[in-house]
């Protein structure tokens, strides 16, 4: 405690037990939640880039169609892709600061306060 | 910079053109203006640059600006190291020649950064402390992963610095009419010059400040170009391509497949370099390590939003610019310009707003790559003071100081490398460059980032497979493609040398599978397991931020 003041970086965290931390169910918890999120998200944004450039190299004629004055599919599918990665983007953001920010920061206050701390060990705060 | 790929045989010829005929009559506006302009950019972010060197102080003020960095003010120097001089003239003129394909590649571009947000930034942010190599190397045996992920680190460097550095003769010829071959060399000396110095001086944080300032006056020229574009057909869009269709006498220019869809071999190409480019983008060096000027990783994720946002806005406003500048200034006039392609937005600029606004974007493409190689100096030098000096040559204990002094002396000789490189590549096929650079993130780091992050049973082997063999099959695949031999446009500039073996000019759809396939591979062969302990550690810390770098007090 008495050196708290010299110690600048991380001497002062207590030892973290972290394969207790992983196996915890709130961990796990927090893991699936970012992996269900991010893995078919993103494995869909990858299908719909990738089906776009397969369209603008396959199927011209397609592509071609005029909708409404000079402006074709391929002028919307274009700005269609930028509207998607917006509108992922946002929907990421909102995603993580209503699910996975709260249950990271519980977790990271229940590591810094040494709930996880190896039973041998005594803590040090 | 990655659009120099879509001009850069065009700009290659324009500027060996350009040499020949030494046509200063051509450039229209004023070179002393421009150069006035961009010397008064140069005497501001050079004060800014000193201001906020003061505090450079640690290893971590130096690489990592002190983590002191808002969400919005890194994505906003993400954008400006993202979005080169290469990608403001190399798109704008793509689109104004060949149309929608221009377009096509500004999307994959954009589209990447998802990868980039959903996987990466977070969790990089709160396992590592300056460089990629400190998260590769996390759970794996040091030394090794360290050696082979700062060796790739350089190399995409190299690659991309040639690259910016090759251009910037370009663009001289185009903006200031230097056409001859020394005093384009002089030009890139003196980029090459203040580069060292701003890196030298300001460090990340000075180095993060060239780049936000050059990010807003970028993005705030382009838009005001569309928006006067725009005016000028009446806020209809549509009018705006009738009349692009009109002047180019091509109503294709709106339709895909005018550049790409040449061939069968063409679409197989396009497609590798979509590929490169959606996975090349969460793998570039240079974009990772911005990730630890910020304090946490949720200021992380907000950087890249606000880098998509602002890279998503700049890609649709080069829509509208390319489209314009083929009505307003005409394929024709822009293919005769010295320059060629690339000329287009300055063209436009000159028949918009006459020889100031002409002066002004001129002034704006000059920062733009003394901003970018900046980033890509700043980023080598700390892989090398901090991966092979401080971590391999001394075990991860050097002297209190001697890693950033290294670090200096590494800009420096880096700094030097690129001047002289610049100058032996000036008029060279740089898109072999940039595809390497791309071809080289996605197939030598991507894996093995993805694979340390998320898979537990990875392992050294496996990292060093994936990184080793997607670097060497990049490498390889480059050298017997189109872009180095086989042709008069290729790198070696003649028919008679042909080693062009492999069809396409991109290896990203071999070399990429590959490199996840080797990281597979190596792992199940691998008999030995990695310590268990580290893997739990990583995890945790990389979705909590428990134990996560700090920013720095002053």
């Amino acid at each position: 405690m008495g050196n708290d003041a010299l110690s600048a970086e991380q001497e002062t965290a207590p030892p973290v037990d972290y394969p207790a931390v992983q196996r915890s169910p709130e961990f796990q918890e927090l893991r699936s939640t970012h992996r269900k999120f991010v893995f078919p998200v993103l494995g869909a944004c990858l299908v719909w880039y990738f089906g776009y450039v397969l369209l603008a190299s396959y199927a011209h004629d397609f592509m071609s169609t005029p909708v409404f004055g000079h402006v074709n599919v391929a002028m919307l599918l274009g700005l269609a892709q930028v509207v998607t990665t917006f509108a992922v983007t946002t929907w990421y953001v909102s995603y993580a600061n209503r699910k996975l920010d709260p249950r990271a920061e519980k977790l990271r206050d229940e590591i810094e306060h040494a709930d996880f701390a190896p039973a041998t060990e005594e803590t040090a705060r | 910079m990655s659009f120099t790929a879509l001009t850069a045989s065009a700009a290659a010829s324009a500027s060996t053109g350009v040499a020949a005929e030494a046509a200063p009559a051509a450039s229209p506006g004023e070179p002393w203006l421009n150069i006035a302009i961009f010397g008064a950019f140069v005497a501001i972010t050079m004060i800014i640059v000193f201001r906020a060197s003061r505090n450079n102080k640690t290893a971590a003020d130096y690489y990592a600006a002190g983590r002191s960095f808002t969400g919005g003010q890194n994505g906003s120097a993400i954008a400006g190291d993202y979005l080169s001089a290469a990608s403001f003239l190399g798109i704008v003129g793509a689109i104004a020649m060949t149309g929608y394909d221009g377009f096509l590649y500004s999307i994959g571009f954009l589209v990447a950064w998802l990868v980039a947000l959903l996987l990466v930034a977070e969790l990089l942010r709160n396992t590592g402390k300056f460089t990629m190599a400190d998260v590769l190397s996390f759970r794996l045996r040091q030394k090794p992963v360290r050696i082979a992920a700062a060796t790739t680190t350089l190399v995409v460097c190299f690659f991309y610095l040639l690259a910016q550095m090759a251009g910037a003769g370009g663009l001289v010829s185009l903006l200031l009419g230097v056409g001859d071959q020394l005093g384009q060399a002089v030009v890139i000396t003196v980029v090459g010059a203040l580069m060292i110095l701003y890196v030298l001086i300001g460090g990340m944080k000075g180095t993060t400040w060239v780049q936000i300032i050059k990010a807003v006056l970028l993005i705030a020229g382009a838009g005001v170009m569309t928006v006067w574009v725009l005016a000028l057909n009446g806020f209809d869009f549509s009018a705006l391509l009738e009349n692009a269709v009109e002047v180019a006498e091509n109503p294709a220019i709106l339709d895909p497949g005018l550049k790409y869809g040449v061939s069968d071999v063409s679409k197989i190409d396009f497609l590798s370099l979509g590929l490169a480019l959606v996975l090349g983008t969460a793998a570039l060096p240079h974009v990772l390590m911005r990730f630890y000027t910020v304090p946490t990783a949720k200021e992380a994720r907000k950087s890249v939003v606000w880098a998509i946002w602002l890279i998503g806005i700049f890609y649709v406003f080069t829509l509208v610019l390319g489209y314009g500048a083929a009505a307003l200034v005409g394929p024709a006039v822009i293919a005769g310009a010295p320059g060629g392609p690339n000329s287009a937005a300055p063209l436009l600029a000159f028949e918009l707003g006459g020889p100031l606004l002409l002066g002004l974007i001129s002034a704006i493409a000059f920062a733009t790559i003394l901003a970018v190689v900046a980033g890509l100096t700043i980023t080598a030098a700390a892989s090398f003071a901090h991966d092979i000096y401080a971590s391999v040559v001394k075990k991860g204990k050097p002297e209190p100081g001697a890693e950033v002094k290294v670090a200096r002396r590494t800009v420096v000789i880096i700094g030097i490398v690129a001047i002289i490189g610049g100058i032996g590549a000036n008029g060279q096929n740089v898109a072999f460059l940039v595809a390497l650079a791309f071809a080289v993130a996605a197939s030598a780091n991507l894996p093995t980032i993805v694979y340390s992050l998320y898979w537990k049973r990875f392992t050294t082997k496996g990292a060093l497979w994936s990184m080793y063999g997607g670097l060497a099959s990049a490498i390889i695949l480059i050298i017997f493609s189109p872009v180095v031999s086989g042709s008069e446009t290729s790198m070696l500039k003649t028919e008679a040398i042909d080693f062009a073996i492999f069809p396409l000019s991109n290896p990203g759809i071999v070399s990429i599978p590959l490199a996840f396939f080797l990281g597979w591979l190596g792992t199940v062969l691998d008999k030995g397991t990695e310590d268990p302990l580290k893997q739990s550690e990583m995890e945790v810390r990389s979705l909590t931020g428990v134990g996560a770098e700090k920013a720095t007090q002053h």
